[in-house]
């Protein structure tokens, strides 16, 4: 590539393994912010600086910087954790944080509002219930994401189990983390660490991984860079589906951007994963875009390079060829609610959590329900990749004091929830994420209410309707996926998109572009009018859609120019 | 003062221009100034210009001149005492007025006629600039001085347990010393004018009569400093438009401060850096209302009092101090209302208490809590007279042109069920852009950036304490000023008491603030870390004690502003710990050096 490197692949070179200034940037009381270029690598340890978007001008009239804090993300593959780090959670949540847990949409936990004094000792406070943070975020591979589906109880826990072995197997191994957060002895001689498998500079972008067992496709598995789909037969894993170069970030009005499903390009067994996670992982080490961090992901590797390209790239390393893949089926990417007795006889229980947040609001006080729970319950908690939450593996005699207990906190909404209120998901957006147009998360509510009220108009309180929000186009809650998708550009403005199937595997249409919400609702409504008329049995709302022929045909995509260049 | 070159007065006989230099020598400004004005009317008398009169000798003129001293913190008394000087002028006498601490202590044994006018700071100290006199008259050094006749006028608030104490104390010391007093010495409270008018006239009339031999009559011709034209003064106030009001502290804040942005275009006033704005406040309407319900009085009814007639509501709204209340309106107030609570409060060993009631009430809550009847007039007559209210400066001409900025804690707190607030404070906060606010300048000549500006400067400044630091940093900038810059800062949290926290990274950046340390008192402890003391800027310098101790070696010039209850006496102590610490000194000789430089004018207080 002639290009040269963009500055984040310098300040990674020069950051001795992730270290940069942060130290002295925590230290600095001047400001509640650190560095810029710090503040990159901060992500790798698993925390963003935001600033609460909110107050932005109030305070810079009060001549005060930004009310900075500081997300933090824990990684927490397969998303599971038990009730004691569900209470040591929920304490940080109140005792350094905004009050309140943000369960994402790759079945983690964010916490926000950390304030810079306390970010070392949140952190620490984390790793204390034995999770941590590193790799959460940054050029690295993510937190590995599994199906959370509770009636394959021992599949669930195999997919879990290696959801963490590959997170294990792919962490970075700069001593740093422990160094900054947890007190750990200083590596005296930086220049004698390394990274064997990311080197100095790490990837050229996020990377992530996510495992699917069918027939649920709870986390996106064509939204991966790398997504693997479990062949399980008669109980018996036998291997992997490989799935390669999904991602749905774009950007809007740059034609060379756009949401991509991840393309099946053969089978590896159980015992060939980590050595195949680890050889993609390589080549887009070496092959991605690091010139335009906007084309860094692998499914522009891929789109630049080609798929044959790729794959034979991938097996030359490998230096054997992938069997080839086999047959799966998908039926849903939504969750199942309610209880729901899993293989191994346990029960589970699958809360709709709406956006992922728990806190205690007026007549919800779910972070105060949860923590009663956790109090009690002997099995573990399990998040979804639909910011949901599941209670695991309880016992046929502890279900009664759940149920009370959920009622009673008010987290039993899912039992009475319209179609769309379940399986709606939102991104966090305002007041936090730097990157947001629009509101999502918050605005989740309000238009919920109103699309509720058109759908009840047309008699379809209980259709099944997947809506996705996201504040920018980087679609954070997947929304290029999503039956009814919004898509911020601008306060109260979005792209209303539609069309996609039920189960993860359709991408759907932009429709119009840039609308308020009186436009999103007039133009929604002829649609649901001929949905509740013309549907056959069973039809989802975007398998309607797209056979009546009521979507536009998809938009072009272009290579930029500096990359066939 | 800078140097000049020695003059060479040509028409001068022998070393008359000695004289003349020996006699100037630690003049203030003011009183050169007031001397040259002087010598020009002598001048414009005597007619065109012919060998000019000298000077009467020292001694001669010790005896047929009126010393006044002044002790000053925020102006009150220098303001008397140059109204003194003023009618002791028109009297025909020859009058020296002269700043404490550039009186020479020497000249005290020849003295003849004296007048110290000096009000009491902290807890019953003297003001910055007389503590050297102070100490000098108190201590064992003091000479006899069987010929000297004198009065002080004390200026202090009844508030205080220690009212007027060094008034007091002056005055009991020199008759000690074998001084005769003149005239009683005065106490005047809040409402200076209460007690320094009869006492200025009483003092100018024994003036007359002391002095047998006068010079010849001179009018002296008005001259001031600053060009600032007679014209807008503490009486006359100019009506400045307001700019800007704005909160400056997060919406979290438990502390409301504002920064006010005022224009004094077309008022010709100017200002530097360590000068403190005066603003006339109005008192709330609501609050009038109140005290006119309460009292059932008719807020229309002409009231005549001190020669003005208002209405009620006239007196309360701008004529009367109705947020803070006065020992004699107690003792006023317990005389009518019988409340026996009250009385017993006046007895002299109650007097904390007495300060405590002070302290936390208003006018208003003595009314609900204590009634009693009062007629319009007789309210309006013993409510004490409305006083403007300070504020220091947090600008430099230099760099805001016309405007002059303040920075005010807008105080209010709820007792007794209802909600109470400041005066000023609350009158400038509700203030919107383009109202009048009436002000004047109050010069403080000890609070200057150095005239050298090679000259480092330490500023310690936290809440509203940092104001006159944004002042001195603009100042710095703007001239180039080659010193460095140290501001210690502290407040209540970090995130939303940070005064002015965008401009100090600002100036941090461009390199005219080189130091920032900071005390953030009640952000909390981390739970891993043990519940640690609140920190404060007084533990700030003593952490940095061995660069502090560097600068000030180095020459560097010391500020403090900012809370003096406690603020400015624990930054005190831990000035005094530094020191001893990496000076080596024992407690007294830290003290002695500390003296020092307040004599030297490098360690400067502006405190309130
Ligand atoms: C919390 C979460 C959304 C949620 O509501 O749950 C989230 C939140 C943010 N995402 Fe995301 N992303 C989250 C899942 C996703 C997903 C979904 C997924 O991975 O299944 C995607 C789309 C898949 C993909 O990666 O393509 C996603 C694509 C992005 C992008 C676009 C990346 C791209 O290559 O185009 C950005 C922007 C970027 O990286 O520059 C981004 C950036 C961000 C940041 C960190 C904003 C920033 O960079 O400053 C957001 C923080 C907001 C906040 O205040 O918390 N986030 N983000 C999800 C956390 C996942 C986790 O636990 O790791
Ligand atoms: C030289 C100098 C410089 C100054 N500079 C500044 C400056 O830069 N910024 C600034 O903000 N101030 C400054 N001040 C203080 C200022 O002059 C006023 O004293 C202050 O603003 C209060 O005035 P007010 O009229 O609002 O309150 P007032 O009506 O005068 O009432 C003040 C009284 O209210 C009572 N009180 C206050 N708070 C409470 C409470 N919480 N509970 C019970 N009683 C209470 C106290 O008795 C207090 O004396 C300075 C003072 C001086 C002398
Ligand atoms: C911080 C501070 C402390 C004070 N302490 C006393 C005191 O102890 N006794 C007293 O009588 N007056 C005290 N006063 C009141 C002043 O003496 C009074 O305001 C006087 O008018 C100030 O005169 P000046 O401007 O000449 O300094 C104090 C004032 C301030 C601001
Ligand atoms: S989609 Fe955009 S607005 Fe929403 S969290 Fe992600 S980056 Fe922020």
């Amino acid at each position: 590539m002639t290009v040269s490197p963009s500055h984040l692949e310098s300040v990674k070179a020069a950051s001795h393994f992730l270290r940069g200034g942060i130290v002295e940037g925590l230290a600095d009381p001047v400001t509640g912010a650190i560095d810029d270029d710090d503040g990159k690598l901060l992500k790798f340890h698993g925390s963003y600086q935001q600033d609460d978007r909110d107050l932005r001008e109030e305070r810079r009239q009060q001549k005060l910087e930004p009310a900075f804090s500081f997300m933090i993300r824990a990684r927490l593959p397969g998303g599971v954790l038990t009730p004691a780090q569900w209470l040591g959670f929920d304490a940080i949540a109140r005792e350094h944080a905004n009050g309140t847990l943000r369960i994402t949409s790759r079945q983690t936990f964010q916490w926000h509002g950390v304030i810079k004094r306390k970010l070392k000792p949140t952190i620490a406070a984390i790793n204390a219930t034995l999770i941590d943070t590193l790799a959460a975020c940054g050029d690295v591979n993510r937190t590995v994401v599994s199906s959370a589906n509770p009636l394959q109880s021992s599949a669930h826990r195999m997919a879990s189990d290696w959801a963490a072995r590959l997170s294990e197997h792919l962490l970075p191994n700069t001593r740093a983390y422990h160094e900054i957060w947890l007190d750990g002895e200083k590596v005296v001689d930086t220049a004698q660490e390394s990274e064997p498998l990311y080197g100095p500079t790490y990837l050229p972008r996020k990377f992530k991984i996510g495992l699917a067992i069918p027939p649920t496709n709870d986390i996106d598995v064509f939204a991966q860079d790398l997504g693997l789909i479990a062949i399980i037969e008669n109980g018996q894993l036998l291997g992997f589906n490989v799935a390669v170069g999904g991602g749905m970030g774009a950007t809007h009005g740059d034609p060379t951007t756009w949401p991509r499903l991840g393309d099946v390009i053969g089978f590896v067994p159980p015992d060939r994963l980590l050595e195949l996670a680890t050889t993609v992982i390589t080549v887009q080490r070496d092959f991605g875009n690091r010139a335009e961090r906007q084309y860094a992901r692998l499914k522009y590797t891929i789109e630049h390079r080609g798929l044959a390209w790729f794959t034979a790239e991938l097996e030359r390393r490998l230096g054997f060829p992938l069997e080839p893949a086999r047959p799966f089926a998908f039926d849903t990417n939504g969750d199942r609610y309610g209880w729901i007795q899993g293989d191994d006889g346990h029960w589970h229980l699958t809360l709709h959590i709406a956006a992922g947040r728990v806190a205690d609001t007026p007549g919800q006080p779910w972070l105060t329900g949860l923590r009663e729970i956790a109090r009690m319950h002997r099995g573990e908690f399990r998040l979804t990749c639909n910011q949901n939450l599941i209670i695991a593996g309880v016992a046929s005699d502890q279900r009664a004091r759940i149920d009370a207990l959920v009622a009673h906190h008010a987290l039993d909404g899912y039992l009475t929830q319209s179609g769309i209120r379940r399986h709606a998901l939102a991104c966090v957006a305002l007041p936090t994420c730097g990157l947001a147009m629009a509101e999502a998360e918050r605005y989740l509510p309000d238009v919920l209410s109103k699309l509720e009220a058109q759908l009840a108009r047309h008699g379809l309180t209980d259709a099944p309707i997947g809506l996705r929000l996201s504040g920018c186009p980087n679609g954070c809650s997947r929304p290029y996926l999503g039956e009814i998708a919004l898509v911020g550009r601008a306060p109260g403005r979005y792209d209303l998109r539609l069309g996609a199937d039920f189960s993860g595997q359709r991408l759907n249409r932009l429709l119009r572009q840039n609308i308020d919400e009186a436009t999103i609702l007039e133009t929604l409504e002829p649609l649901f009018g001929r949905y509740a008329r013309e549907r056959t049995t069973g039809e989802a709302f975007g398998d309607f859609l797209l056979r009546s022929d009521l979507l536009p045909s998809e938009a072009p995509r272009t290579i930029p120019a500096t990359v066939i260049a | 003062m800078p140097a000049l070159p020695a003059p060479s007065f040509a028409p001068l006989p022998g070393d008359a221009s000695a004289d003349i230099l020996r006699l100037l020598e630690g003049l203030d400004a003011p009183t050169l100034w007031w001397v040259s004005g002087y010598a020009a009317a002598l001048a414009h008398s005597a007619g065109p210009p012919r060998t000019v009169a000298l000077l009467p000798q020292r001694d001669a003129g010790a005896q047929e001149r009126v010393t006044i001293i002044y002790g000053s913190q925020t102006g009150n008394a220098r303001r008397v005492a140059e109204r003194l000087a003023q009618a002791v002028e028109r009297a025909g006498l020859a009058v020296r007025l002269i700043r404490a601490d550039a009186y020479p202590q020497r000249e005290l044994k020849t003295e003849r006629l004296l007048y110290i006018v000096i009000s009491t700071q902290g807890e019953g100290d003297p003001p910055d600039d007389a503590r050297g006199l102070v100490d000098f008259i108190a201590g064992k050094r003091a000479p006899t001085l069987p010929d000297l006749k004198f009065a002080v006028l004390g200026l202090g608030d009844s508030s205080y347990p220690l009212f007027c104490a060094i008034g007091r104390r002056l005055d009991a010391r020199l008759v000690e010393l074998g001084a005769q007093r003149m005239v009683a010495a005065g106490e005047a409270d809040v409402d200076v004018e209460t007690i320094a008018e009869p006492w200025i006239d009483a003092a100018l009339a024994q003036a007359r009569d002391a002095l047998t031999t006068a010079l010849p009559r001179a009018n002296v011709t008005p001259l001031h400093p600053h060009a600032a034209p007679a014209e807008w003064s503490r009486e006359n106030p100019f009506a400045a438009e307001l700019l800007v009001n704005q909160r400056i502290t997060a919406r979290d804040s438990s502390r409301a401060v504002h920064h006010f942005e005022l224009s004094l275009e077309g008022s010709g006033l100017t200002y530097e850096p360590g000068d403190a704005l005066g603003v006339w406040p109005t008192n709330a309407s609501a609050l009038v209302d109140s005290v006119i319900q309460a009292l059932r009085l008719d807020g229309d009814e002409p009231v005549a009092c001190a020669g003005e007639t208002h209405s009620v509501r006239t007196w309360l709204g701008s004529r009367r101090e109705l947020t803070k209340l006065s020992r004699p309106f107690i003792a006023a107030h317990a005389a009518r209302s019988r409340a026996d609570d009250l009385n017993r409060l006046l007895a002299p060993d109650r007097s904390t208490d007495l300060a405590g009631l002070l302290a936390s009430h208003q006018v208003i809550d003595l009314l609900h809590a204590f009634p009693a009847a009062w007629t319009a007039g007789e309210l309006v007559a013993a409510l004490r007279p409305l006083a403007p209210r300070l504020y220091s400066i947090a600008s430099s001409r230099k760099a805001v042109g016309d405007e002059v900025h303040l920075t005010v804690a807008d105080i209010g707190w709820d007792a007794f069920g209802i909600s109470h607030a400041g005066a000023a404070s609350s009158f400038l906060a509700s203030r919107g852009d383009g109202a009048r606010v009436p002000v004047f300048v109050e010069p403080n000549e000890r609070f200057r950036v150095p005239a050298d500006g090679s000259t480092d400067v330490i500023m310690i400044g936290p809440g509203t304490g940092v104001a006159p630091f944004r002042g001195f940093v603009q100042e710095r900038r703007e001239t180039a000023a080659r010193g460095r810059n140290w501001l210690l800062f502290g407040n209540r949290h970090s995130q939303s008491d940070f005064l002015y926290q965008t401009e100090w990274q600002a100036a941090l950046r461009d390199g005219s603030l080189h130091r920032l340390d900071l005390a953030f008192s009640r952000d909390e402890a981390i739970a891993q870390i043990p519940r640690t003391r609140k920190t404060y800027v007084q533990d700030r310098l003593r952490e940095n004690g061995r660069s502090l101790f560097e600068w000030l070696d180095n020459g560097a010039h010391l500020y403090v502003c900012g809370d003096a209850t406690r603020m400015a006496k624990d930054v005190h102590a831990a000035l005094v710990d530094v020191f001893s610490t990496h000076g080596g000194l024992d407690g007294e000789s830290a003290e002695a050096r500390l003296s020092d430089l307040i004599q030297q004018g490098r360690y400067a207080r502006d405190v309130y």
